[in-house]
């Protein structure tokens, strides 16, 4: 079975973001991206699946500063093929993106694409979605479980409220992971070193990007809360003397 | 292109979500810029009940100016690829000026799947909509409700997946019933994905949607073992200890204690947040606590936009020097 795992990056969250000149874009020059973590959950299912009943892990990735290391760890994890997108990658849309992804992934004639669900820049849709449509197959999110058999995949997909629904779908296709079984494994740097002597990565150019369907932002601004919350400053004690008094003003603690 | 606003009436085993109200509530402010109809879509079988009384007997009715009606034995559960399907037709037929979705694993799987079938633009993780002269506008809340990203929805149709939270339910509902049309459903052959069976909740944890005091964990706990700080404050506390997705994705916690979209809505007395950044995704599901205090080592997190209190300090060190003020507290 092939198991292709298109992943994308996107800024870390635990860094400051500051938006550019134009107030229209993040300011991507100290930005520092990592992969979306969905995806990461994806790359483990994938990998999960291959333990269990066999078959190849490819993971797809456009370049950017730190594409290797990553891709060298899903290596080290178990994937097969590493393939690296090259070309002007860095802003392209999540339209653009999906069709690059679709012409990189029919060369590896999947049987199950693996993404990660969404990521929290999306703005003009999700990678996975798209990427079904352009490829022809049926697309499955919130994917929590996957089993295969006989040309088709049972999942869990997770509604609102905590409610699940195993469905079954015909392969080929395109689930969009929320979570893996397990959580993405941890592995030890010399596991990495080792995949990165024995693994290479395949460089492939892309052509010119299509964005239609993509959108126009305008403006990006950081939210401005309508109350923001009351800090209290000072250290440990202070801080948790305070709070036990505001326990006990909401009749918490008596 | 019309002028008309659609909107995808989203609702599980016959009970209407409520983005359902908050898209129309949105519809409505778009639908005041175009001088078109506000238009419900509800896609089922055997649900022309459900389309006519959709908030069932509770005296409101969903505020749509039309409802549409499509009936189908492929659209009695929610598929993608069925819903799809026959939204594709009616949306092509019609063109409305914009068709909202919720961003949810409903509304975003139909929305984005049609965005590439049909070629019409797509805005996610859409938060509020306004009319600016004869511009209409949308706002994303992106990156972890860090960044709001706005811009003029583009001329074509558009499809929007909205989250909650930019408009209230209650501007969803109206006191008249609006009039229901139905839609003769296209042929829905080749379908690729089927619903064998709902999985409920695991029952037999403690309903953290009626516990009044809640202690929720997030990414900041940094390993299992400091779970056992949260417990301790809980204990101490007399409440219970829930978490985001993080922290239930590693296993740390049961999926009955995931407090989210894909978790349980919550309405504490008293809701404690402990190195949670508050993603939309978990935010949402705070609206209806009653207090939100919120620990957390990043000044900027969007979680302090929504709490009362907060303290930029280190859940783990602040945690048990709270624990014992606690125990001293309940001692004295």
């Amino acid at each position: 079975m092939n198991i292709v795992v298109p992943i994308k990056f996107v800024p870390d969250l635990v860094e400051e973001m500051t938006i550019d000149e134009s107030g229209a874009a993040l300011d991507r020059t100290w930005l520092r991206l990592i992969i979306n973590e969905f995806d990461d959950h994806a790359i483990e299912q994938a990998i999960l699946l291959k333990e269990r009943g066999g078959g190849q892990v490819m993971v797809v990735a456009p370049e950017v500063e730190g594409v290797d290391d990553v891709l060298y760890t899903a290596a080290a994890k178990g994937a097969g093929r590493l393939i690296k997108l090259t070309g002007d990658l860095g802003n392209a849309n999540n339209h653009a993106l999906a069709r690059v992804f679709a012409t990189a992934a029919k060369d590896l004639q999947p049987d199950l694409v693996l993404i990660g669900v969404q990521a929290h820049d999306d703005l003009d849709g999700a990678v996975g979605p798209l990427l079904a449509e352009y490829l022809g197959m049926p697309y499955l999110g919130y994917v929590s479980a996957v089993e295969v058999s006989d040309g088709k995949a049972t999942v869990r997909k997770e509604y609102p409220g905590g409610l699940m629904a195993e469905m079954e779908v015909t392969l080929p296709a395109v689930l969009g992971i929320q979570a893996a079984e397990h959580p993405p494994r941890y592995v030890v740097t010399s596991k990495i070193y080792q995949a990165m002597e024995a693994t290479t990565i395949e460089a492939q150019a892309v052509g010119e990007l299509d964005p239609s369907g993509g959108l126009t932002v305008d403006r990006m601004f950081q939210p401005e809360a309508a109350e923001r919350a009351t800090m209290i400053e000072g250290d440990l004690t202070s801080i948790a003397t305070k709070l036990v008094e505001i326990f006990k003003e909401l009749s918490v603690l008596q | 292109m019309k002028q008309d606003i659609y909107v995808l009436i989203e609702y599980l085993r016959g009970q209407v979500a409520d983005i359902s109200c908050v898209m129309l509530a949105a519809a409505r402010e778009l639908a005041q810029g175009t001088n078109g109809l506000v238009v419900g879509v509800l896609l089922g079988h055997n649900a022309q009940g459900l389309a006519s009384d959709p908030l069932s007997g509770s005296g409101q009715w969903l505020a749509a100016d039309r409802m549409l009606y499509v009936d189908h034995p492929a659209l009695a559960e929610f598929t993608a690829d069925a819903y799809q399907k026959a939204l594709a037709g009616l949306i092509k037929d019609n063109m409305p000026c914009v068709v909202l979705f919720g961003d949810t694993s409903v509304g975003a799987e139909v929305a984005n799947g049609l965005s590439a079938r049909l070629g019409l633009p797509l805005v996610s993780h859409c938060y509020g909509v306004r009319v600016d002269g004869s511009v209409l506008k949308f706002v994303s809340k992106i990156c972890g409700g860090k960044i709001m990203a706005e811009g003029a929805l583009p001329e074509t149709t558009t499809l929007v997946t909205m989250i909650p939270g930019g408009f209230k339910p209650e501007h969803g509902r109206g006191a008249q019933p609006p009039e229901v049309t139905t839609v003769a459903s296209p042929a829905l052959e080749g379908l690729r994905i089927s619903l064998k069976q709902y999985i409920e909740p695991t029952a037999g944890d403690v309903d953290i949607s009626r516990e009044p005091v809640l202690i929720a964990v997030g990414r900041g706990v940094q390993r299992q073992n400091n779970l056992a700080l949260a417990e301790d404050l809980a204990k101490a506390l007399g409440g219970v200890v829930c978490g985001s997705r993080p922290v239930v994705d590693q296993g740390w916690l049961p999926t009955t204690r995931l407090v989210g979209k894909s978790g349980k809505s919550v309405k504490p007395k008293i809701y404690l947040a402990l190195g949670i950044s508050g993603a939309p995704e978990h935010v949402e599901a705070l609206t209806g606590s009653e207090v939100i205090i919120a620990i957390n080592t990043d000044p900027s997190a969007p979680i302090f936009n929504i709490a009362r209190y907060g303290a930029a300090v280190d859940l783990l060190e602040v945690v048990p020097v709270l624990t014992e003020k606690v125990k001293q507290a309940r001692s004295a």
